[in-house]
């Protein structure tokens, strides 16, 4: 059995962000980070990899600084590593992000007995789109919100987070999982996993190997492909600081109110 | 009829999928056909609801008609009861490429959000997530920049077209990005409950919806999650430190500290936020540490921190000071909070905090 | 030396998340309650931190001296007590290592590397501190085994839950005095006649076990024998090089901590209308704290670097154990200047730092015993 995992390195948007004066995100002045719903999804199938010894396999698509990263998830305890990047590729959606992993997927191979888990959305686009864009390409059933995972004899039976509850879902593998923070903890890195990490396989999946896969579309990849595209992008205008609402209580409370709900703050 | 998303010209009218749970329709449904009769009016075309389920009835539909839907496609099975992500992407695949609307809205729910993705890559289209603003018409959409962004809207060039202009927050909401997706069809886009506006309920369109009942062709082989239960469980206990809305209370509560104590925490429930405190609060023994904010407590970001009674030393503004909205109430207008918050009001916590927790609550009925 | 290799910019970063989320928040805790973090140790055991310099097959993940240090700094950064527990177990370990026979390394190395069970250095005696060669422990020969009779003070990793075990020096032979009397042992806790005595109540790096050790007719099986017999004084000499550069990095890592408070609180505090880092003082004062903190990591690394060539390195373990346990002080009590009248409360890490530094300039070789060693190499 193998678990292959997809991450995707992001900026740590929590910290100071930067943004360029056109208006888009100045990625390289940000703190590069493993998105932390991936981080969770990389602990669940180590965990599931402590209990049965199956392989787990971590597959990203990026640039190449995303290589360090990916050399940490090896040292966490991942088995190999396979790093998407091809200038082909750069600037896609998450449609066409999707069907570009679901190739790599098909190139690394998918048997019976395995799984893909995912983080749930990612820190930077926020969609929530490319896990169940890949399980469609590959024809998987899905599972999305997974906030706990057991591995059974053949099947799998997952939490899934409702916003005021659950549901237990059990389906066969081969299956896909996008995976909630809430599911794990990642656990550190070790140092004898330091150590090992660099003589781990980490394979360059580019355009070339991956070109002839069925599911590549020219026509549906890469910034001109992609399906949706920005039309503009802005910086929100800044936050309000030292508004001070006056009157009696209850004026002060409605204009606060209401300036809150404006600004969907509630 | 062979399904091309590329052929623009052929899509035509404005879909909704309306979300019910347990045979109760959802809000986010109503909000989002009143956004999409606004679109569909803007394209003088038809707005049309999907419904999906099991023992759906007229009723149902007549309420998706009050809302502004001219037509409500009524997928009513079995095996649509409760959700799967199966079951309900055939379903809506299949009526998409029967029927070729040009857009079609789903409430960004735990469940749109595993359905529209699903469905945008089955009908190889496009689709934004968490819209906040949908515009057709360039003229609304230059209106809608020059009252929320920092861009020069006259003096910037725009292409004239009838694309669907999605606004979307990214980067944690640090940035805005309008998305079109010119190439394919159905225009895909979900929505977060909260963020549209529920026109009020008219009887006449009520009355007047044009029901349309699916031949939905579904069996159980399709259908490949098996649900093995599905359970509600009551609010638990967030910690401080991942919470996304802290209420917190300071010397300011001394005179009635039970009583400031309990509004802080309807105020937090309210908000689905976690109760706070300042050290001088716990010192005194009022609430239990694990409460504490600050240099010796915790250290919190939400997205919204309410400071009652705290003057705001910077031991305290230590522990919050990241917070994304800081929101004060303190009789002393000289207090130090004042100038870390976003919002102040000069008052006593115990008149203002009842009055605050009655509008808060009014606002979230409306959504 | 001065460009990280990629698996140790990998181990700062997982020191440092590690330091920061597990071992920071409790830090404050430790101090007041004087409590050893003995849940921290078992995590640090289980991501190899404690055999980061013990061979693989013992249980350890050996990295070199430069490693170490570094790893040393980013605990220092958040915890000297934590930081002081790690140093000591990597001098324990290391003497182990080159001395012990291979059942040892397997008992001694396995024992702190897989389940995280400490070791204690029991050379210090009440009579004995930096004239080690006055020690008075005694262990008398008796058929295959010695009895040891003595007591030792201030010695670290050992605390009423914690220490299994302790390389322990005594007299073998009076007469031939101290470079072939000596002999080290490997004493077990549950050995009788080991006992713990009192547990020190120190002014800084609270949470660090720190007890009295009693040897009353403890016996003890040559098999025992760290080394050779009468080898002692070499066997504890060979540990200083290494400790000492230990302590250099727990300095320079208590340095950081405290000039970081500095500048965060001088960009914070407002007085007279502006934040006081904009007053040239204050901005003097913080620019010699970096300047002194940067000089002592400098000299720290280099001597872990001459380490790891296998080259001479006492001269420059003494300079930078030295030069960093003063540079510590130093930025600590600038650094408590700064935070005004909040850096005497309890309230601020700088409080804290500014107890734990003091040991620095006195523990492991005093900063008067580091300057004899240096000047007697300078006088060759």
């Amino acid at each position: 059995m193998k678990i292959i995992v997809c991450v995707k390195q992001v900026p740590d948007t929590s910290g100071v962000v930067a943004v360029k004066e056109d208006g888009t995100m100045d990625r390289a002045a940000m703190a590069a980070i493993t998105n932390h719903d991936d981080l969770a999804a990389v602990e669940a199938a180590l965990k599931i990899k402590d209990a049965t010894d199956c392989k787990v396999i971590v597959l990203s698509m990026g640039p190449a600084p995303a290589e360090g990263m990916l050399r940490e998830l090896l040292a966490m305890g991942c088995d190999e590593a396979y790093l998407i990047s091809a200038r082909e590729f750069g600037g896609s959606d998450t449609y066409a992000t999707s069907q570009i992993i679901a190739a790599a997927i098909n190139h690394i191979g998918l048997g019976r007995e395995d799984m893909v888990f995912c983080g749930r959305q990612a820190i930077d686009g926020d969609t929530a789109q490319v896990g169940p864009q890949i399980a469609e390409k590959l024809n998987l059933p899905q599972v999305t919100y997974a906030a706990g995972i057991k591995v059974e004899d053949g099947s799998i039976t997952t939490k899934r987070l409702l916003e005021d509850g659950f549901m237990l879902l059990k389906m066969s593998r081969p299956c896909l999982v996008t995976c909630v923070k809430e599911l794990a903890t990642p656990r550190y890195m070790r140092v004898s996993g330091i150590l090992k990490c660099y003589s781990k396989p980490l394979t360059v999946l580019d355009y070339q190997t991956l070109k002839n896969d069925p599911l590549i579309d020219d026509d549906t990849i890469g910034l001109k492909g992609s399906p949706t595209n920005v039309y503009k992008s802005f910086s929100p205008p800044s936050k309000d600081v030292g508004v001070m609402l006056d009157g009696t209580p209850k004026e002060a409370v409605s204009a606060l109110v209401a300036l809150l709900s404006e600004k969907h703050i509630i | 009829m062979s399904y091309n998303s590329k052929d623009i010209d052929a899509f035509k009218g404005v879909w909704v999928f309306c979300e019910q749970r347990n045979g109760v329709i959802m809000s986010i449904s109503y909000q989002l056909l009143s956004e999409g009769r606004k679109l569909a009016d803007d394209l003088g075309v038809e707005l049309c609801g999907v419904l999906l389920g099991s023992g759906l009835s007229h009723e149902h539909a007549k309420a998706l008609g009050g809302y502004g839907a001219n037509k409500v496609y009524l997928c009513d099975h079995p095996l649509l009861k409760d959700y799967t992500t199966d079951g309900y992407t055939k379903v809506i695949c299949d009526l998409v490429e029967a029927r070729q609307p040009e857009i079609f809205l789903i409430g960004a729910t735990n469940i749109g959000r595993d359905l529209g993705p699903r469905c945008a890559a089955r009908l190889h289209t496009g689709l934004t997530a968490d819209c906040t603003h949908l515009d057709m018409d360039v003229a609304k959409y230059k209106e809608f920049l020059k009252a929320t962004s920092t861009i020069d809207v006259d003096n910037t060039v725009f292409e004239e077209n009838t694309n669907l202009k999605m606004t979307r927050p990214a980067f944690g909401g640090h940035l805005m990005a309008t998305i079109i997706c010119p190439r394919f069809r159905p225009q895909m886009s979900t929505v977060r409950p909260g963020v549209m506006q529920t026109q009020p309920f008219d009887a006449v369109g009520a009355a007047g919806v044009a029901i349309d009942p699916v031949n939905v062709q579904l069996a159980q082989e399709d259908i490949h999650v098996e649900i093995m239960e599905i359970k509600k469980v009551a609010r638990q206990m967030v910690d401080l430190i991942g919470a996304d809305v802290v209420v917190s209370v300071g010397r300011g509560i001394s005179k009635n500290p039970e009583e400031g104590i309990a509004l802080a925490q309807t105020l937090a429930d309210a908000l689905g936020g976690v109760l706070g405190a300042s050290r001088a609060v716990v010192d005194a023994g009022f609430i239990t540490a694990d409460h504490q904010v600050g240099q010796t407590g915790k250290t919190v970001h939400p997205r919204i921190y309410i400071a009652l009674g705290i003057s705001g030393a910077i031991q305290h503004r230590a522990g919050m000071q990241e917070s994304e909205c800081i929101i004060a109430v303190n009789t002393n207008a000289d207090a130090p909070i004042f100038e870390a918050s976003s919002y102040g009001i000069v008052g006593d916590v115990f008149d203002v905090v009842p009055l605050l927790t009655k509008a808060v609550c009014a606002i979230q009925k409306d959504k | 030396m001065y460009e990280l290799t990629r698996e140790q910019e990998i181990l700062v970063k997982m020191v440092r998340e590690f330091s920061e989320k597990e071992i920071a928040p409790n830090a404050q805790e430790l101090d007041i309650t004087g409590e050893f973090p003995a849940d921290i140790t078992k995590k640090m055991a289980e991501l190899d931190l404690l055999g980061l310099n013990v061979p693989v097959e013992y249980g350890g993940a050996p990295m070199n001296e430069v490693s170490k240090v570094l790893a040393i700094i980013e605990v220092a950064r958040t915890c000297s007590s934590t930081a002081e527990m790690f140093a000591v177990q990597l001098l324990v370990n290391g003497i182990i290592a080159a001395y012990g026979t291979e059942e040892q390394k397997q008992k001694y190395l396995g024992m702190t590397c897989r389940e995280g069970k400490l070791g204690a250095f029991g050379l210090t005696e009440p009579g004995a501190g930096s004239d080690a060669g006055g020690l008075q422990t005694t262990a008398v020969e008796d058929g295959d085994s010695y009895i040891l009779n003595g007591s030792k003070c201030f010695i670290s990793n050992l605390g009423p839950g914690e220490g299994d075990y302790a390389i322990v020096f005594a007299v073998t032979d009076r007469a031939k005095k101290t470079h072939s009397g000596m002999t080290a042992f490997l004493v077990d806790r549950s050995t009788p006649g080991f006992i713990l005595g009192k547990l020190e109540d120190k002014m800084g790096i609270r949470g660090a076990a720190v007890s009295e050790l009693i040897l009353k007719d403890c016996r003890v099986h040559k098999t025992q024998i760290l080394g050779k017999v009468g080898k002692g004084f070499n066997i504890a000499m060979s540990g200083l090089d290494s400790g000492r550069v230990a302590i250099a990095a727990q300095a320079c890592g208590e340095g950081q901590a405290a000039l970081d408070a500095a500048i965060a609180y001088s960009k914070q505090r407002v007085q007279f209308g502006k934040p006081i880092a904009a007053k040239q003082g204050i901005q003097w004062y913080l620019a010699e704290m970096a300047t002194k903190l940067e000089a002592a990591k400098l000299l720290t690394l280099k001597a872990a670097d001459l380490r790891d060539r296998k080259e001479p390195a006492g001269m420059n373990a003494s300079m930078a154990k030295f030069f960093a346990a003063e540079a510590a002080n130093e930025i600590a009590a600038k650094a408590v200047q700064i935070h005004g009248g909040y850096g005497y409360m309890k309230d601020y890490a700088v409080e804290r730092i500014y107890r734990d530094a003091r040991i620095l300039t006195i523990y492991e070789g005093t900063s008067e015993v580091q300057k004899i060693v240096i000047a007697k190499e300078l006088l060759k």
